[in-house]
């Protein structure tokens, strides 16, 4: 099991291959990206990987984080998360995860924080149908209706599906499409919708309910070891955007 | 520019498709790549256009209507299709509204659209 990633969410835009298919995709970013600490079985208990993503000002970092940020040697970080590794994907303290760690055509789960849609009925919350619009019906046109039996059992159940607060809540939408990655500006392009509004922060897993395809870069893909092999390869699409 | 627009305008470049002008109103031939089995060709959609959505970007798309055999047919395309071959512009009309749909309602006579005499290029 590797790590996933911190990614920003972009926006939504389309993409249109050559056989005349139109993909809609999310765009995500990542924004230097960088592990911040390990976490090893001698001392925790469990292997993860704490990653960092974004940027934070200094003076607004509590002194305790600017002093884990400075063990790791890594610029104060906006958004921390753990993931859980086997042991060998484990990644070094400071090392740069680049958008090269997915593969177009893979599969992955994407987690985020849905847009809150305060406190709503039952009919947006739950799809219930609702109460007619005439025959006598008064006032109360969109509730829920009944919410149970009579004086036996004389409580409602629990569990029952009423009003409430509802989006806000971490969200995961799995096996979405990897399409297209970009490197060079850290993009991970994904098929179809991804939970939380722009600007947002959701995490990229392999996803758990397919197999990993082969090729996949192993414990990641890191800027450091890719940045030789690529100097040569980057300059190309540079001047054809220029152009 | 946003990292969208951005990506949004490399991609229209990338496709290199030289897009005419035209707008409502036009009569236009599109010429659509249908795959039948293994076999590709280009089957040209003539009629008039009777709307314009989202611009030049790459959401853009444009409807055109035709009456085939007494009955009106209407196709959506997206503007930056690659299934889309070629779009010529047989005719110009003479519109007053951006979108048509009023000509739904009308047959034969009263769904002429006027041809426009005076146009002239946009400069680019």
């Amino acid at each position: 099991m590797r790590s996933g990633v911190i990614a920003k969410k972009v926006g939504m835009t389309r993409l249109f291959m050559e056989d005349g298919k139109q993909i809609p995709v999310t765009v995500l970013q990542l924004d230097a990206l960088q592990v911040v600490a390990n976490r090893t079985t001698d001392r925790d208990g469990y292997t993860a990987v704490q990653l960092g993503a974004g940027t934070a000002k200094a003076k607004r970092t509590s002194a305790a984080m600017r002093g884990h940020f400075a063990a790791a040697k890594v610029a104060p970080k906006r958004k921390m998360v753990e993931f859980r590794v086997t042991e060998d994907n484990l990644i070094g303290v400071g090392e740069e995860i680049s958008a090269e760690h997915y593969i177009a055509g893979q599969k992955v789960d994407v987690s985020g924080t849905s847009i809150g849609k305060g406190f709503a009925g039952a009919m947006k919350r739950w799809n219930f149908g609702g109460l007619r619009a005439t025959h006598g019906v008064s006032i109360s046109h969109r509730s829920h209706g009944s919410t149970g039996q009579c004086q036996d059992p004389g409580r409602v159940f629990k569990g029952k599906k009423m009003a409430g607060h509802m989006g806000a809540a971490k969200i995961t939408t799995q096996n979405l499409e990897v399409v297209k990655t970009d490197a060079d500006r850290g993009l991970i392009m994904v098929k179809g919708a991804v939970p939380g509004s722009k600007g947002g922060w959701v995490t990229v897993k392999d996803a758990v309910k397919k197999k990993l395809p082969d090729g996949v870069p192993f414990p990641a893909a890191l800027k450091s070891t890719a940045a030789p092999a690529e100097a040569p390869a980057e300059d190309a699409p540079a001047e054809g955007g220029e152009a | 520019m946003n990292l969208i627009a951005e990506l949004e305008a490399e991609q229209i470049a990338s496709l290199g498709k030289e897009l005419p002008d035209f707008k409502a109103g036009d009569t236009i031939r599109v010429g659509y790549k249908v795959t039948e089995g293994s076999r590709s060709r280009v089957q040209n959609y003539e009629g008039v256009c009777i709307a314009r959505k989202n611009g030049e970007g790459i959401a853009g798309s444009f409807t055109v209507r035709k009456i085939s055999f007494g009955e009106g047919v209407e196709r959506v395309f997206p503007l930056h299709s690659t299934n889309i071959d070629s779009i010529t512009v047989v005719r110009r009309g003479r519109v007053r509204r951006a979108k048509l749909y009023y000509l739904r309602e009308r047959r034969g006579k009263s769904a002429r659209i006027a041809e426009q005499t005076n146009y002239r290029p946009k400069k680019s």
